[in-house]
Order: C-alpha cells, then structure tokens, then sequence
C-alpha cells in the first residue's frame, strides 16, 4: 500500500551537505502541501565530525520526530554504521553510495545503491553538488514535484547565475538518475496534495517573529550555540523597523544593555544558551530588585560547563527557576513547539511589562533548531501589553517608583517624564527608591515584589488536558517535549489505555490550582523530561508532595514518541 | 506636569537625599562640579540619566535630582550602552570608581571606548577600596600597604588614561578634586564631545588613602602647547610623569556609535508581522 508519511535520516560528515540536503527537501515537502517536523544535529566543530539530519513528512500534523527511519541516507560509512539499527524493520529503505558503503544483508529492506560522489564529480565536475544530486534523487524516487525544488533553487541562487545553474543541473542530474536507474520497490509517494499556504520555521525564527510582534525594539546578545540565529536575525530585522540589536562583548553587557534599554523605556530580550544564563544571572537578581522588565531566551544545551554546545538537555529548569542569589520574583515560561515558542514569547513579554519582573523563556537546542510547517498565526488574536506608567497626578505629588500596592506593580516613570525621576536600585530601597533604611524597606518590599507573583498566578488558566477523560495515569511534561508526548499518550489511549496529560506553559508561578486537579483525578502520574536529575519531577513533588514516575534522557537528543509510549505502557500493565 | 522655565541653577540637580560619604571625600567635589556643569549646561534633569556600578562614589545617582541606576559592581557602561542606544536622546553619565571601572568592570570599559557611544565616564579615582575597607585597588602604586596587602602591593598599576586613550577613546582628560573649578570646566567639555569622553578624576579618600598631599604637590596642568588632537603626543603625556598633568590629553571627532547603529533612522519601516511570517511561507 503507498505510503506518504515518511521518516527520512540522512546521515553523514559535517560540512558536506547533511542539513542542507534536509534543509531543501523539507521545504519542497512543505511547498507541496506536506506537514514536516525536524530535527538536527551536527559536531560543534565547524567541519568535520558526524551530522545528521531527519525530517519526518505527512500528510497529518506532525508531533515528533518519529520513532524510526524509514529512509536512510548514508552519505558515506559512518553514517550507515551509526543509524542501520534504527531502520524500519519491515519497509525500510537505504540509499547510499556504493563507493562509500558496502551494506551487510538486509533482507526486507530496499537497498538504492546510488553513486553520488562520481555523479557530482565525474558528471557533473560539481564536487560540493552532491547534496543538490541527492536531493533530486529523492524528489524523483518519492515523487516530489520538481518545481517545487527549482523554485527553492532559483530563489536560493539568484543573485549567482553560474552557481545556479550548476546546482539546476545537478538536481536534474538526480531526478534523471532515480528515473531511470533505479526500480521503485518501496511504498513511498510523497505526490502533492492540496497545497496549503503553510510556514516552516524553526524555533528561533520564531521567537524573534513573536518577540518583535510583542514589541521588542531592543536585543542584545552574544554568539553562543544553539541561540545565534536568534542575534543574527536581529541583526538583520531591527535596524530597519527603528530598533537595534546590539552584540554585545560577553553575556553581562548582553543582558545589562538590555536592562539599561528597558529602564529607558524600550522592550527588549537578549537569548542565549546555559553558559550564558550562568553569567546573566548576577543580573537576573537585579532585574527582580529593581523591578525592571527583560526577556532572556535561554535556548538549553547539554552542559554543565560547555557540555555538549550542538546536543539538547533539558537542564536549566532549576537555574531558571532558583539561579541566583537572594529571593527575587521572576517568571519561568517553556513553549512547546515552534508554533508555541511564537505565541509564548509573545506572552513572555506581556507578562515581564505588566509584572515588571525578568521573564526567563526556556527553549532548548531541538527546539530553536528544529522546523516545522504551521499555519501561518492568526495575527488577529496577538494582545500586546505595555507597562504602567504614572499618570499625571502621581508624578506632581512626589512620585513613588515603588508605591506599594495590591497588585505589587507600581507604576513606572521612564527618562525624560518630569517629575518622574527616580533611581533603579539594587540595594533595597523604601517606595521611593530610598537606601537609607533598609530593614524597614525590606520587610515591606519582598512580599510587595512577590505579590505580582500572586497576582499573576490567580490569573493564569488551565492548561488544556487531552486524553482519556478517566484516565487513571497522568502525563505532565514541558517545554520541547511537548509533540512527543502528545503522540505517546494519542497512540495509547488508541490502545484503551487510560492516560491523560497537560503540559503547563508557565512554569513559574505554576497554575497550581488546575496541576493539583489534575494530579487528584490520576492514580499515577508520570513526568518526561531531557535530564538526569528530574528537574521538574523534583519540582513539582516539592509542590504538591506526590510521588512521581519519572521518564529521563540525557544521550543529547529529544523523545521518540515510542520510548514515552512505552513506559506508560508499563505503568499501564503495573510493572 | 507644568515644567519650569526658568534658568536651571546647580541645586535644581541636588536630590534631597545626603551622601553617605566621609568627610573630605574627593567625590564631594566631583558631585558638586557635576551640578555645577549641568546647569552650565542647561540640561533639564529629566534628559539626565546618572548610572553607576557598585563602590562608595558609585553611589552618586541617588544624589542627584536626575534619572538613575545604581546597578551591579563594574555593570554601569553595559547599562549606559543599553541606555544610550535605545535613547540617543539622553544624556548619559556614567560614573564610578577604580574598582568598579578597572577591575570587575575593566571587560566592559575598552568596548565602550572603542564603539564610541556618545556618553561620558567619570572614575572617581581613589587607588584603593573604600566600601570593602581598605584593600588595595587596581589603580593602588606598587609597594601600596593596605588590608589586603599588608607587605605592599606588587601589582603593577593599571592607567585608566592611557587605556582609555589605547582603547580608542575620542576625549581623554583627568582632573583632580582638589582643583575643583577645572572639574567642572572638564565635565561640561565631557558632556559637550561628540563621542566617549573619559575623564578619570583623582580623588582622594580621606579615610584609607588621604593623597590630598601627595597630589597637592604634583599636580600640574598639561602643558599649554599640547596639541590635543595629537594622539602620540597625547599617549606620551599619559604615560607615568614625575608630575600627575591635568586637563584635557586627547579629543578626536569620530562616529558615534549610537548614529551608525541607528543608520536607517530615517527610512525605517513600521514592522508588519504579517509579511515577517510571509517569508516562511
């Protein structure tokens, strides 16, 4: 029977067309009206090293990576060593070049033994076209519509005419050679279907789609794995919308020209990954103490220390949480998918202006790098919020920067309001902004600062459960992992087992009211995440005092669905 | 809020909060030739923004009647950068002492220089540690005894003028809290440059390291017939000298910073999230 959802891996030495091969076949895909997921990984040195790539392609949405590969290309031998294990035992198709790799037998699986490196050198005296070879060789055995690719193509090199034609000819050259060299004999068509206006991003393209609808004017970063793109993209947007980016000497300056900004009155971010967030953190303090708003991306990677700067580790859950000295308000939000990450920035900026606190937004290395195709958002449906500022009256009557209220927000003057001036401290200070008494102060001003806590807290909403309306085992997961966990608990509740999740968005404060109605109505609950120690399942039992299952991985790569499918199974079935 | 329209006097950049520093201080001197040279000036103070690492003289913002930020120990220049690049129209003063700017916060200061933001520095320069109680300073003279240099230091000093000038600073001074007249007259000329303007001033701390006599004797203005816009000349002055020269070393006209990032000011576009999106499509 044909086939059109498809788990591609292609596999091979960093530098030689990996990503760029998935990068192009992705977006054809997309073109022709598919749903795509990625993911990517590549050595953290600059050439050389093993990189892969994968892409899964459907005609349904697509949560997750996949469990396994249907189709593997191994660009040379390692790439086939590292991955056969992983190919799909009953359809599985290998593409390789026969110079590079002599496969052991595989009885049921497909083998396209296909000569890239000749073709691209020999046919074409095109060395550095080979991925373009191999992407055409894809297109024409799945049945990719090749305009889609040209297309791709010709906007890619435009502005190149020779290059362009060489990587014209070398499509054609793969496209030609599946035609007519090889014998279809697997069950996958990748025909193009309705095509529908939908978008590919990955999640740092939109982070900083969503950051810049909320507002944000200013960035400051410094170049750091897997957050750059973020700067970059920056670089490139801000200057021409009356913003600017700034890149910054080291992750201080980031975040303290991004503080210095906001003081003055302009939303601004800086991301950056765990190494970074270590050295921001002085200023986190800072943030909450002087109530001045800033976002801080923190696309995790595997640490501690440098770890592994291009592998993914959900591990700066408690430093996002807890890092620094002292107590100080700050609000931790983790977005879910890429589609999410745009809506969640958005949200993070509304909630560091209205709460005037540092918003700690945490992406990871799977998800800033990863694509997926979304549905262009209902731009209709962004709220943005903008800070309280004193009105007139406040300022002629001896304005208070830090009035105690209700709410714990205080009105805020920006430079060059009259009458507004004010020091930010970090010493603590009375409502005034005054150091000179500050046991008095204190008393009064922690809980003032935690109030916006509370107050945002009563105002938070339920996070949407799915699942089995009687479930007796509950999934509570977050951040990235999102996908994967929504198709483990999918395909188990397909099952009849009882299973239902939630996935909270804002992790600090918790909406701890709906977590806690989740957690009665289960017998057993159990928590994914990318880490060694249980992050978040330490969290939440310190919380609400329930023992949970807990689901760690920490290789430097995210879920399959199946290896969280499997351990409900096993609570399912009392093991 | 009704503004005042009359001319802007010293006091009207006096907070009402009292320094906490010891009597005699030198930053006394410098926080009055700051009021003094914002009303020669005329700069309203709401236009101001004073900000500040951590140190004794670091807190000079909560007595000044302007906006300000008392941020982290040696964090002022990124949050003077933050400022000025997001609000070219303020004016930023960053000000503090040795340690802040040439110790923990020496990693920022040569960026700062060299990018050339339109701001001025003030080191509040007393070669030692005040706040902490005496230990030495990154600026203390080698065989310095202090708390944490019981035998003398063996730290060779660094020199805030000749960094500054070798970072790529566009005015370069050095004053003196003794000479309080010329303070101001330096400041106003600080403010006024077209770029990063650095003035490090020597100013003694009465309490751990009184070099109110010391400076008395040796200080001497640059002479007349320096040529300021003569870099070499200027670094030559800056170098170690029998006498501690005052006055302006070195002024340059050069981009500022602030304007080349913001280049596209005048054709800049409303930003359309709709066609942002569009690109991914």
């Amino acid at each position: 029977m044909p086939k059109s959802e498809i788990v591609i891996r292609l596999g091979g030495e960093g530098g030689e067309g990996v990503i760029s091969t998935g990068d192009i076949f992705t977006l054809a895909s997309a073109r022709t009206g598919y749903h795509v997921f990625t993911f990517r990984t590549y050595p953290a040195e600059i050439k050389g090293g093993h990189a892969w790539y994968q892409v899964r392609v459907g005609p349904r949405p697509v949560l997750s990576m996949g469990d396994q590969v249907d189709v593997l290309v191994a660009f040379n031998l390692e790439a086939y060593e590292k991955h056969k294990h992983l190919l799909n035992k009953e359809e599985g198709v290998l593409i390789y070049d026969p110079d590079e790799v002599t496969p052991e037998p595989h009885p049921k699986t497909v083998l396209y033994p296909i000569p890239f490196n000749r073709i691209a050198r020999q046919d074409l005296n095109f060395v550095r076209g080979k991925n373009v070879v191999v992407t055409g060789v894809l297109a024409g055995l799945f049945g990719l519509d090749p305009s889609s690719l040209t297309g791709f193509i010709t906007q890619r090199y435009k502005r190149r005419a020779e290059l362009l034609d060489q990587n014209l000819k070398a499509l054609e050259a793969g496209i030609t050679y599946a035609l007519k060299n090889l014998t279809k004999a697997d069950p996958y068509y990748l025909t193009p279907t309705e095509r529908v206006g939908r978008l590919v991003m990955s999640g740092n393209d939109a982070i900083v789609a969503g950051a810049l609808t909320a507002g944000c004017r200013f960035y400051a970063g410094y170049p750091i794995t897997p957050a750059s793109e973020i700067l970059e993209l920056m670089a490139q947007t801000l200057p021409r919308i009356g913003g600017v980016s700034f890149q910054a000497e080291d992750e201080m300056a980031a975040i303290g020209s991004v503080l210095g900004a906001s003081f003055a009155g302009v939303k601004a971010m800086t991301a950056t990954s765990g190494p970074g967030l270590s050295l921001m953190t002085e200023f986190m303090g800072w943030s909450g103490m002087a109530e001045v708003p800033c976002v801080i991306v923190d696309a995790q990677r595997a640490g501690p220390s440098t770890g592994m700067p291009t592998k993914l580790e959900q591990g700066d859950l408690n430093h996002a949480l807890f890092g620094g000295h002292g107590e100080f308000p700050r609000i931790v939000i983790a977005p879910g998918s890429v589609e999410d990450a745009f809506w969640q920035i958005i949200n993070a900026f509304n909630l560091a202006e209205k709460y005037q606190v540092p918003v700690i937004f945490l992406s990871d290395q799977s998800l800033s790098h990863r694509t997926e195709s979304l549905l262009k958002p209902d731009l209709s449906k962004v709220q943005v919020v903008d800070r309280l500022r004193p009105d007139e009256e406040a300022l002629e009557n001896g304005y208070q920067r830090f009035a105690i209220t209700e709410t714990g927000v205080s009105p805020m003057a920006v430079p060059g309001t009259p009458g507004g001036m004010y020091v930010a401290p970090g010493l603590e200070h009375d409502e005034k902004g005054h150091v000179d008494n500050p046991l008095a102060s204190h008393e009064k001003m922690v809980p003032k600062r935690f109030r916006k806590l509370e107050t945002l807290q009563k105002e938070l909403e339920a996070p949407p459960r799915y699942g089995a309306s009687d479930a007796r085992i509950g999934v509570i997961g977050w951040g990235s992992t999102e996908g994967a966990i929504r198709e483990a608990v999918e395909r188990c509740v397909a099952k009849g087992i009882k299973v239902a999740a939630i996935h909270p968005k804002v992790l600090n404060p918790l909406p701890e009211k709906y977590i806690e109605e989740f957690i009665r109505s289960v017998d057993t609950v159990i928590v994914p995440e990318v880490n060694y120690t249980g992050q978040f399942a330490r969290y939440l039992r310190s919380i609400f005092g329930i023992p949970v299952v807990r689901i760690n991985k920490w290789g430097g790569l995210p879920f399959t669905a199946g290896e969280i499918q499997r351990k409900i199974e096993e609570v399912a079935n009392g093991r | 809020m009704v503004v005042s329209t009359m001319p802007l006097t010293a006091k009207d950049y006096k907070s009402e909060v009292k320094p906490t520093w010891c009597p005699g201080c030198g930053d006394f001197a410098v926080l009055s030739a700051t009021f003094k040279a914002l009303a020669d000036l005329q700069l309203r103070p709401e236009q101001v923004v004073v900000v500040s690492g951590i140190g004794c003289s670091s807190r000079i913002p909560y007595f000044c009647n302007t906006y300000g930020i008392h941020s982290l120990h040696g964090r002022a220049l990124p949050m003077a950068t933050g400022i000025k690049l997001a609000r070219p129209d303020l004016t930023v003063l960053a000000m503090g002492g040795d340690g802040d700017l040439f110790s923990i916060g020496a990693g920022h200061f040569p960026h700062a220089a060299r990018r050339n933001l339109d701001i001025l520095v003030v080191c509040m320069d007393n070669q030692t540690y005040g706040l902490t109680k005496a230990q030495y300073s990154p600026t203390s003279f080698v065989g310095h005894k202090s708390k944490s240099s019981p035998y003398g230091t063996v730290e060779w000093p660094m020199n805030p003028v000749l960094l500054a000038l070798a970072a790529g600073a566009s005015w370069v001074a050095r004053g003196y809290s003794g000479r309080p007249k010329q303070l101001q007259e330096l400041i106003v000329e600080g403010v006024r440059h077209r770029g990063f303007a650095f003035l490090n001033v020597q100013s003694p701390c009465t309490e751990f390291h009184n070099t109110y006599n010391y400076y008395d004797a040796r200080v001497q203005d640059i002479p007349k017939d320096h040529d300021p816009t003569d870099y070499l000349s200027a670094v030559r002055l800056a170098l170690p000298q029998e006498k501690t020269l005052l006055g302006v070393f070195y002024r340059s006209e050069r981009p500022v910073y602030e304007e080349q990032v913001r280049a596209f000011e005048k054709v800049k576009v409303e930003f359309d999230p709709d066609e942002f999106l569009s690109r991914y499509g």
